[in-house]
């Protein structure tokens, strides 16, 4: 490691601490939230000392929010596992189709192959409400309207294009020659892209998935207008918390804790293959 | 009819808004069964090309390949019975040493003992039997490489193809290697065409070898025979080491004969009797032409062509002395040591018997005398 200067470190680690609390404290604040009741929450001046509550949680998983007007009817448990099934399909859906395509684009150049692949990087360029009126007046007509599929179809202009893009790029950097050398030995291309390409870009691949997994499960526009209340996911459903009474501070709090664990955790534990997938490269054969 | 014919094989490489490359030009090729052939040439000039075509890696655009009277071209690659040695090595990251040779033998269905046998026979050959499980990124360059060679040659195969087989190889292993598998190739008679931009490589292990360039082949001949009638200017510039000197001289009709000169400097009397029928037709049609002389064949001290020498290198076992006359730089190689500085005034001896000579087309229409 190159010296830094005195000054120089202790302007890093302030600028480092800066950085860490701008965007940890938020997250840190919303944890805190999630144990105290709405009345604690709405305290003026707010404090950090309260005596936590296990409520926000409770009425989240058990499904009834108890509210000055009333008790009801929550199905956050129900939004949670439809952000589950949805985005997972999504991703399942997604690699299924761009790796296989990922793989023609870098491999193989054909006519408006370019162009194509161009043209599917370009939906990540559109603003979503641009494509959604026409897109749900043809999901009526279609009849997917509030299916699950109709959501997994709509989140393929999310995750194709970034699995598609990342992958194309891991499988470009890696030497043609390997499968050439497979393909030699006496097997089809089809072996060589299962045997050989696919394992060896399996950093990529899941690292890719793992973004797009992000991104479908933080999705919100397309399964507002797309799918009713059985079939959202979380980021919608967090909707029900705004209630006739008022917003239910502590709930969205607990809600978001509990929404943003799964891709946390998953992204905690992957950690090291977006780091070396992303770093496109850095795994030559 | 030979093991491996290639008939007027074409590549065109066409990608959208840039002219298409012709990268390989009506080659055509006969390779007899046992002979090791190489291809030379300069890079970009079509050699790795027709190597791809051979392997299936890239289409023929148009022609035809044959293999041991089989129809190949259209043929994936897996159906071709040919075996091949990477470049860039293209070994399989997760497997080790010993599993990525092993891997080439896998569709053949041969029981452990024998895939063990002979993965530790070639891997004894190359000299790689002590990184045998290595996986492929703890090893060097030159021991990848070697492995790649293995991988190629433990296959039983109608052709063995070897895309710079040594390049990344210390000099001396080289030369071990060179032999050792040469011997290989001969006692199992394998047919094998390599690339390679190494002259003595290709001397060294070519029974044959093919010169290219610009993606047509320039000639197709034993390395004496490349040496001593090189087709065309270019392979006579491109074969020998220093290369070739080549002046341009002026044709004059003389009694019995042509005059050559360079310059007012240097001139030569060919005798007609020396000259063959088909040189002395040329000769009379040209005023000008190309003259061509090996840097070995001048004799250095004598003759009447005086020179400026430029330079004076002791190579441990040859001088290399180049000279300057008439605008012309000519180099001259002789086996012992001369007192010449740079500027001083030396003597050149260049015969007439030595002299190719090349027409406007530059083709040779002259060789020299074979010593």
């Amino acid at each position: 490691m190159e010296h830094v200067s005195l000054a120089g470190r202790i302007f890093r680690g302030v600028a480092l601490t800066l950085i860490l609390v701008f965007f940890m404290f938020p997250i840190f604040w919303i944890l805190l939230m999630s144990f105290q009741t709405n009345e604690q929450i709405l305290r003026i001046p707010p404090r950090i000392y309260f005596e936590p509550t296990l409520a926000n949680y409770e009425a989240l998983i058990s499904g009834q929010l108890r509210t000055a007007a009333g008790n009801l009817q929550i199905s956050f448990m129900r939004n949670l596992f439809n952000s589950f099934v949805l985005s997972s399909a999504a991703v399942v859906l997604a690699l299924l189709l761009g790796v296989p395509a990922a793989y023609a684009f870098a491999r193989y150049k054909f006519r408006l192959g370019e162009t194509i692949a161009f043209t599917l990087l370009s939906f990540r360029f559109a603003p979503p409400l641009l494509v959604l009126l026409p897109l749900s007046l043809y999901y009526q007509q279609l009849g997917l309207n509030d299916t699950y599929f109709g959501i997994v179809w709509v989140y393929q202009l999310i995750a194709l294009p970034l699995i598609l893009w990342i992958v194309r790029g891991y499988f470009e950097d890696m030497s043609p020659d390997i499968e050439h050398a497979y393909r030699l030995a006496g097997h089809s291309w089809r072996e060589a892209f299962t045997r050989i390409a696919v394992p060896l870009a399996g950093p990529g691949i899941a690292a890719a998935g793992l973004l797009s997994f992000i991104f479908c499960w933080n999705n919100f526009v397309f399964a507002l207008i797309l799918a009713s209340a059985d079939k959202q996911p979380v980021t919608v459903g967090a909707l029900a918390f705004v209630t006739a009474s008022g917003i239910q501070y502590g709930q969205i709090a607990a809600a978001i804790v509990l929404s943003v664990m799964p891709t946390l955790l998953l992204a905690l534990y992957a950690q090291r293959y977006l780091v070396e997938g992303l770093s496109l490269g850095a795994v030559k054969g | 009819m030979g093991t491996l014919e290639l008939r007027d094989l074409d590549k065109v490489y066409r990608s959208r808004g840039k002219p298409p490359v012709h990268a390989v030009r009506s080659l055509n090729m006969n390779i007899e069964k046992g002979e090791i052939v190489a291809l030379l040439g300069s890079s970009g000039c079509g050699k790795t090309s027709t190597l791809r075509m051979i392997a299936g890696f890239e289409s023929v655009t148009a022609g035809s390949i044959a293999l041991r009277g089989r129809r190949i071209d259209e043929l994936p690659p897996a159906r071709r019975k040919v075996a091949m040695a990477f470049e860039g090595y293209s070994l399989y990251p997760p497997l080790t040493v010993r599993q990525n040779i092993a891997f080439a033998l896998k569709s053949q269905q041969l029981s452990r003992s024998e895939v063990s046998r002979r993965v530790d026979t070639v891997a004894r050959l190359v000299e790689i039997d002590d990184i045998l499980e290595s996986f492929p990124r703890a090893i060097s360059g030159g021991q990848q490489q070697r492995v790649s060679l293995a991988r190629a040659l433990v296959r039983y195969a109608d052709l063995y193809l070897l895309d710079e087989p040594m390049g990344q190889l210390e000099p001396q292993l080289r030369a071990v290697l060179r032999g050792r598998i040469k011997n290989l190739l001969a006692e199992r008679e394998m047919t094998a065409i390599f690339v390679t931009h190494d002259q003595t490589e290709a001397s060294a292990l070519a029974d044959r070898i093919a010169v290219m360039e610009d993606g047509v082949l320039q000639q197709f001949a034993s390395e004496k025979e490349l040496k001593n009638r090189p087709a065309n200017l270019f392979v006579a510039s491109f074969i020998g080491e220093p290369p070739m000197n080549l002046l341009a001289a002026d044709v004059a009709r003389s009694d019995g004969g042509f005059g050559l000169s360079i310059g007012s400097d240097i001139s030569f009397q060919m005798r007609g009797d020396a000259l063959g029928h088909t040189a002395q037709k040329a000769l009379g049609e040209l005023s000008r032409v190309r003259v061509g002389i090996r840097p070995q064949k001048i004799a250095v001290g004598t003759g009447d062509a005086r020179v400026r020498v430029v330079s004076n290198q002791w190579l441990g076992d040859q001088s290399h002395i180049a000279g300057e006359c008439a605008g012309n730089l000519l180099i001259a190689v002789i086996p012992s040591r001369i007192a010449a500085r740079p500027g001083d005034i030396v003597q050149f001896a260049l015969e007439p018997r030595h002299l190719h000579i090349f027409g406007p087309d530059d083709a040779c229409i002259h060789h020299a005398e074979v010593s």
